[in-house]
């Protein structure tokens, strides 16, 4: 449904997307997971015709996004960050105003709205002014927004930025509710989030793909110690056989540092076989000195991501959805 | 036929919003006030002309004074001063609002091109000081209930038209500065400048001039307003207001479709 090679994009000097591809399949929701600045909220505005890449492809059901872009709006709906509304028109008013611009047939104009905000509960605040509007509400109205054309894709950019832990549920089920119908990407630095909604995730860093794979897999290779680093002094030999012998470990390679006893030990994917590790060393005899984590690029990333959910305790009480 | 749709929907929005917020109450109330003083201190000082002479040529009933030209063409013309300092403020918002909000975004992943998003901004901008004109011809309309010798309708046709295709010029530099900003302060008061550098132009039409000093100033707006104020509906004028009005359109155009590369 969207496919993505080499995508760049260039501001000046500055490189924010850096030759990323992907593939989002059809009813797919893909996860889009990076720290701040990766180049997340880029590739998204490529995708949806609003900024021209610096060199690359990207096409969305079949139409490529340069050469054939009302093709391609036509089929996507888009929430940026903070959803582009006009504070001073109703929901009704607004969405109305959407599906004109959106090419929604008179006929089914009013029919469509009711579903959308049916489906984001925005009924209850239709003839509300939206400059009154909670930001719960004022992310649903953008989501009602995107899903009114029926587009075939979704692309939402960090769909429960800002919100209470309670919205964050009720967005993320709604999400989920959506895909199957719709081919979905969104955005996150949250790491428990795409576990929740997203059946695959793309992790970009520095607007690089740096990972490619389902949320559990990910998982595994976050908590897992993938490759191991081991330093010994004493019998080095008999050290290296030992490791060798661990159940779990894949391959160990010399690392070579100065005084030459430390090693690189690969572990199957999710084993952890760090204790084995150490009591096969010293039972080799050598001196274990050192035991740590190498090749640590996607922890490293990890490590900027949020890994915990804000808890109920942090976010002020006020929850009220209404602030006028 | 999808390209009027969204022209139309884009107008309608504006609308809603000039009438939705104080903009167009505003702009409407003060422009009608204006209009309406002007008319009657025109009307009063073409009183006290037609008197006096009428005074002094007792026997021949004096020289025939027109309406049309001692007042309705002073009172539009005056009206054209006063849209130069009212497009500013009604032009402003258009597109460095949208940058502004962010909605920007909605319009430019929607299924509509620039074009459109300039055309349905230029429009409702333009129908709503089309408005504002139609309102202030109202207090001319009393002109053909009270007088013995009504003014001719024509020339009264052609300097609206005159005014509306004015202010329309203005609209469109309007947009187009609105286009290089997000912050509507810059944009109003860059409009401002150059609407005045434009009505300043016409200045320097005078026959001592060289041919340089003429070909700048036909660029001027003002004196293209001359002959369509008294009634004479040259299409060199109006082949002049339009071309200004695409360049500005153009321009706009341009600088949004530049700003995606840019960004």
């Amino acid at each position: 449904m969207i496919e993505v090679e080499n995508l760049t994009k260039r501001y000046g000097r500055h490189t924010a997307v850096d030759g990323i591809s992907f593939r989002v399949n059809k009813g797919e929701i893909l996860g889009f997971l990076g720290p701040n600045g990766a180049g997340k909220t880029t590739t998204m505005r490529i995708l949806t015709c609003y900024l021209p890449a610096t060199s690359g492809t990207a096409r969305v059901a079949g139409f490529d996004v340069f050469d054939q872009p009302l093709e391609v709006k036509r089929r996507v709906g888009y929430v940026p960050e903070t959803p582009p509304l006009y504070p001073d028109m109703s929901v009704e008013t607004f969405l109305d105003f959407c599906a004109k611009i959106k090419g929604v047939p008179s006929a089914e104009r009013k029919a469509r709205i009711d579903d959308a905000m049916g489906k984001c509960r925005v009924g209850d605040v239709r003839r509300t002014l939206i400059g009154r509007l909670s930001k719960g509400y004022r992310q649903r109205v953008g989501l009602a927004q995107a899903i009114l054309a029926n587009p075939e894709v979704l692309i939402l950019d960090e769909p429960t930025a800002g919100l209470d832990p309670k919205q964050i549920i009720e967005t993320r089920e709604l999400i989920k509710g959506l895909g199957g119908d719709h081919t979905i990407i969104l955005s996150t630095h949250i790491l428990p989030e795409v576990s929740m909604t997203c059946g695959r995730v793309v992790i970009i860093n520095k607007g690089r793909v740096v990972a490619e794979d389902t949320p559990d897999n990910l998982m595994h290779r976050l908590r897992g110690a993938a490759t191991l680093r081991v330093e010994v002094r004493g019998d080095a030999t008999a050290a290296e056989r030992a490791l060798r012998a661990v159940p779990g470990v894949i391959a160990v390679r010399s690392a070579g540092d100065a005084a030459g006893h430390a090693f690189e030990v690969e572990a199957a994917s999710g084993a952890d076989v760090r204790a084995d590790a150490a009591r096969a060393v010293i039972a080799a005899g050598a001196d274990l000195v050192g035991l740590g984590q190498a090749g640590m690029s996607l922890e490293e990333i990890f490590l900027h991501l949020t890994t915990t959910e804000p808890v109920h305790g942090d976010v002020s009480p006020a929850t009220t959805e209404m602030t006028a | 036929m999808t390209a009027l749709r969204n022209i139309c929907a884009l107008v309608e929005k504006e609308w809603r919003h000039y009438f939705g917020s104080p903009i167009a109450w505003v702009a409407l109330t003060i422009w009608t006030l204006l209009f309406g003083l002007f008319h009657v201190l025109i009307f009063r000082s073409f009183l006290l002309y037609s008197m006096r002479s009428a005074q002094q040529t007792e026997f021949g009933g004096g020289p025939k004074l027109s309406l049309n030209e001692l007042v309705i063409g002073h009172v539009l013309q005056n009206m054209a001063v006063v849209a130069l300092f009212i497009t500013p403020m009604l032009t402003m918002r258009l597109i460095a609002e949208e940058k502004k909000q962010g909605t920007l975004e909605l319009l430019a992943t929607a299924p509509i091109t620039p074009w459109q998003i300039i055309l349905g901004k230029f429009f409702g901008a333009v129908s709503l000081f089309a408005l504002m004109i139609a309102a202030g011809l109202l207090n001319i309309a009393f002109l053909w209930q009270y007088t013995t010798v009504p003014p001719e309708w024509k020339p009264v046709a052609t300097g609206a038209l005159g005014l509306l295709l004015l202010s329309a010029c203005f609209i469109a530099v309007g947009l187009f500065v609105s286009t290089l900003t997000r912050n509507q302060i810059v944009a109003g008061t860059l409009t401002f400048g150059l609407l005045l550098g434009f009505w300043i132009l016409g200045w320097l039409d005078d026959p001592t001039s060289g041919p340089a000093m003429r070909v700048i100033a036909y660029l001027g707006l003002l004196p293209h307003l001359d002959s369509l104020m008294k009634g004479v509906l040259d299409l060199k004028d109006i082949v002049f207001y339009l071309s200004f009005m695409v360049l500005g359109l153009f321009l706009a155009h341009q600088s949004l479709e530049s700003q995606r590369w840019r960004a």
